[in-house]
């Protein structure tokens, strides 16, 4: 995830933690929010993941005038070839990590820059040979003061994962 | 609000259900929220037809996302430190989850107290979907 500009909103925070299940009033009610030990809407632990709605290269939004991978006349709209593995999208999301430095507040304008780590291969029991990808995103504020770090590790599977 | 150190012991577990039946139009939500429109979430002639799985299945942030619902509310606002998961296996439309965390360790550090979990979040079947750690300030 790589977003030159990330401005944490509480419109956002507010759709954001419905999804989540969560109705925290430190999420989703101002006035609320003013009397809890957050004293105003804070974001919730794993919302600095959707700064992917400000990354302008992110794979998994269709954007206007490309192909999307999604069903639409057909069950996908790319005929990929080759590779890729099981899973279709990409890969999947294997582990996440965060660190918090300080509370993310609403009205906190962040930058997301992420650095590529290791990579290995394991043989899996279910999904057939494992390439798993790590990353390491930085999310600071406009002083330049890291606020969050996340490490994320994705994995391409050889073929979907098999059901238990 | 906050936990105090004074009255955690290790070995003490805080539980919260998650999710009772898991639907997809809240994993349609989840998607529309983070920005991860993959297919796989959301598109069950994809998934089925191209991926190759039984049915759409849930981020697994969605899942973090929950259970870290189930952390704050053990441990309060603004208090994590740190939060790390491995999804372990699928979550599926339909699915009720459980979380838990458990005590391991409370500990002191530059005159800040603060309590060490391990998590874990299980479905309706007993299998584990997610398996991480958290660390937390508490008050002394």
């Amino acid at each position: 995830m790589a977003a030159k500009k990330f401005p944490v909103e509480a419109g956002h925070i507010l759709l954001f933690a419905r999804s989540i299940g969560d109705e925290n009033p430190a999420y989703t009610d101002e006035d609320g929010a003013k009397k809890t030990e957050a004293g105003g809407i804070i974001a919730p632990p794993t919302f600095v993941q959707s700064s992917a709605q400000f990354d302008p290269d992110y794979f998994l939004r269709p954007k206007v005038g490309q192909p999307w991978f999604g069903s639409g006349k057909n069950p996908t709209g790319v005929v990929r070839t080759g590779g890729g593995g099981g899973g279709g999208g990409g890969g999947l999301h294997a582990e996440q990590h965060y660190e918090y430095h300080r509370p993310l507040r609403a009205g906190d304008v962040l930058t997301a820059t992420t650095l590529p780590g290791k990579t290995w291969e394991k043989e899996g029991r279910r999904s057939g040979k494992l390439v798993f990808s790590e990353s390491v995103t930085e999310y600071r504020d406009e002083k330049g003061e890291l606020v969050v770090t996340a490490r994320g590790v994705g994995v391409r599977t050889e073929r979907p994962v098999e059901q238990k | 609000m906050a936990l105090k150190a004074s009255k955690l012991t290790v070995g003490d577990v805080h539980t919260a259900r998650l999710v009772d039946d898991l639907s997809r139009t809240q994993i349609v939500q989840y998607a529309g929220a983070s920005g991860d429109y993959n297919p796989l979430h959301t598109d069950e002639v994809f998934t089925t037809q191209v991926a190759g799985y039984p049915s759409v299945f849930a981020h697994g942030m969605l899942t973090m996302g929950m259970t870290g619902k189930m952390l704050t509310d053990y441990v309060g606002d603004t208090r994590l430190t740190k939060y790390g998961v491995r999804f372990t296996s699928q979550v599926w439309p339909g699915d009720a989850l459980d979380s838990k965390a458990t005590v391991t360790a409370v500990t002191e550090r530059d005159g800040k107290v603060f309590v060490s979990l391990d998590v874990a979040t299980t479905n309706q079947n007993g299998v584990e979907v997610l398996s991480g750690y958290a660390e937390a300030r508490v008050d002394p």
